[in-house]
């Protein structure tokens, strides 16, 4: 089993932060739009060195969408921040209408997803976003792992130009990943080769992979890990060419199994190479508050579910 | 008045297209597309500096964002008597495989269109942020926008005019097609909306309002020139246009009964002979 170095714990949302702010730098038509959460969403470096470039828009989320896709007609690319559940769900309609089906150029960048928001519980914690944003037409689905891999996204989705769905998280998390590493959108990232099954992770859930990874090696079983950080474009040809090998698959993410990325694994492999897959995912529930920690252990998202789900799907081989 | 006179026939003539359209496919929007007909003609002929060599960021034009979608025959109408495409195209309007759809849509690149609308309650939040982009560009050029009255019982328009008027956007001439009607009745009856109460609403939140007849192209162009006067002085321009549905047709003027629905063969005949042949149908 490959190691991995911890350089540091630091949250995925700062990654953003210092992405958008080196974008600020490099490219002007860069804009940032916010409803009232500048400080959560690690905002504040772009506010104060490029303030004409960024618009506080308090909290109308609905209006924020609007604004993002009228300021793409004249060149400029927005991206919106706030929490994952106000980026979404609270403004489905207006990103299916002004941005999606208008394919406008708007990076839609949303913190706080999943359970790992904690202690402000189920109003806050949108386990289904990631469903919610696949289901468009036009948009594009990312889910990074760490501060390195989130920072790495946000610079790279200002050259791609079509709709963007950004999700990262609250809490300070391992951050492992090669910070001079590039992103390439809709190219999974083998984190450790294998042959007895394939562990297909992405975002908080990456780490928890590799930490199962060690634990199954003390075993005697050989994981395959890779870091799905791109939902939609799915790198089919990498998951496919992983299963070939493998023949069993765990999936593991921080949303709803009904719209995630393993439900999307799952399609992918009914239709072209049936398989045993076992789900490390919310079962059909909303969250409530709690440490993260607390709340990833009684959701079943945490390490030992993935060891757990790898022994169950290998006796299905 | 030659120029009147001529803004008059072309209003007559998308008023014929607008009926064939809509009979052509049997649904389709005829009565509020019939009651803005005179201000999308003095606009795409009069008021707007645009090109109808259409460029998606319009820098350096104005540009125009429609937000109740619905009324598109009008729009579609005018974009193509305007040379965005051509006239014989109307007449797919909502059939398979058309650019034309039911509402306005940039996916099937019809020149002219910058945003889908439909959805109601959306298209001036996008018209403010096109307006944003030209104050970033530098571009003095102005940002129309046309919305329903019924339309306004959406809450994202308040958040737009909240926006606009505390972040200057004074680049942006917002019109209300106020005819009092939408689906189900009313707007007074509906949600106790009139013109009167928009005025009231729209100073409390700090738009500069100037009212305008809608059936009179000389004073829509005379408005939008006032309108024009108070670009760039710090606040957003909503300008409230009485205008009646189904207008000028005898047996659609004032009813919501003709939102949306199309006319029968009959129908069609007795409204076309109300309004005679000014240019060629398409």
């Amino acid at each position: 089993m490959k190691t991995y170095e911890v350089q540091n714990i630091k949250d995925t949302r700062s990654g953003f932060g210092a992405g958008l702010h080196e974008l600020g730098q490099a490219n002007d038509k860069v804009v940032a739009l916010c409803a009232d959460l500048i400080g959560s969403l690690k905002m504040d470096a772009f506010k104060k060195d490029f303030p004409e470039r960024f618009f506080q828009v308090g909290i109308a989320e609905a209006n924020m969408i609007g604004l993002a896709a009228g300021l793409t007609i004249g060149g400029k690319i927005p991206f919106t921040g706030t929490f994952a559940n106000f980026s979404t769900g609270r403004v489905y309609d207006q990103i299916r209408q002004s941005i999606a089906y208008s394919n406008k150029n708007v990076k839609i960048c949303a913190s706080h997803a999943g359970l790992t928001l904690g202690e402000d519980g189920a109003t806050h914690q949108i386990l289904e976003d990631i469903g919610l944003m696949k289901m468009l037409p036009n948009m594009v689905v990312i889910n990074p792992c760490d501060y390195n891999q989130t920072k790495a996204a946000t610079i790279s989705i200002a050259n791609h130009i079509g709709p963007v769905y950004l999700r990262f998280g609250r809490p300070a998390v391992a951050n492992f990943t090669d910070a001079n590493a590039p992103f390439e959108i809709g190219k999974a990232l083998m984190i450790n080769e294998g042959t007895d099954v394939s562990i297909f992770a992405t975002g908080h859930l990456v780490w928890k992979a590799i930490e199962a990874g060690h634990i199954l090696a003390a075993q005697g079983i050989n994981a395959e890990i890779i870091n799905i950080h791109t939902i939609k474009p799915l790198d089919e040809k990498a998951v496919m060419d992983s299963v070939r090998k493998t023949r069993c698959v765990v999936t593991a993410e921080e949303h709803q199994m009904n719209g995630g990325l393993g439900d999307s694994i799952c399609q992918l492999l009914a239709r072209n190479l049936p398989t045993p897959v076992e789900m490390v995912a919310v079962n059909d529930s909303f969250g409530e508050s709690g440490t993260p920690d607390e709340l990833m252990k009684k959701y079943h998202l945490d390490t030992p579910d993935i060891v757990d789900a790898v022994m169950r799907v290998m006796k299905r081989k | 008045m030659t120029e009147i006179n001529e803004l008059n026939n072309l209003a007559a003539q998308i008023r014929r297209d607008i009926l064939r359209m809509v009979h052509g496919c049997k649904s389709g929007h005829p009565g509020g597309s019939l009651g803005c007909a005179d201000f999308f003609t003095a606009l795409y002929f009069n008021v707007m500096h645009h090109d109808s060599k259409f460029n998606m960021d319009g820098v350096n034009e104005d540009i125009f964002f429609l937000s109740n979608g619905h009324i598109s025959p009008v729009f579609y109408s005018t974009l193509a008597r305007s040379g965005y495409f051509p006239v014989e195209e109307l007449k797919t309007f909502r059939k398979l495989d058309t650019r034309l759809q039911g509402h306005p849509t940039t996916a099937e690149h019809l020149p002219g269109v910058r945003i889908a609308s439909g959805s109601l309650g959306q298209g001036i939040s996008v018209a403010a942020g096109a307006a944003l982009a030209k104050k970033l560009n530098n571009d003095s050029k102005i940002v129309y926008a046309l919305m329903g009255d019924g339309e306004i019982e959406e809450g994202q328009n308040w958040e737009a005019f909240m926006f606009a008027t505390h972040h200057k956007v004074d680049n942006l001439i917002v019109t209300i097609d106020s005819n009092g009607q939408q689906i189900d009745g009313s707007t007074k009856d509906i949600a106790g909306i009139g013109s009167v109460d928009i005025e009231a609403k729209m100073k409390a939140f700090g738009w500069e309002v100037l009212h305008m007849n809608g059936h009179d192209i000389e004073h829509i162009i005379d408005t939008m020139a006032k309108a024009k006067l108070l670009v760039g002085k710090g606040k957003p321009i909503f300008i409230i246009m009485k205008t009646e549905m189904g207008f000028p047709i005898d047996f659609m003027v004032g009813s919501h009964k003709w939102h949306g629905i199309a006319p029968s063969d009959a129908e069609l005949e007795s409204a076309l002979s109300q309004l005679p042949s000014t240019l060629k149908d398409y």
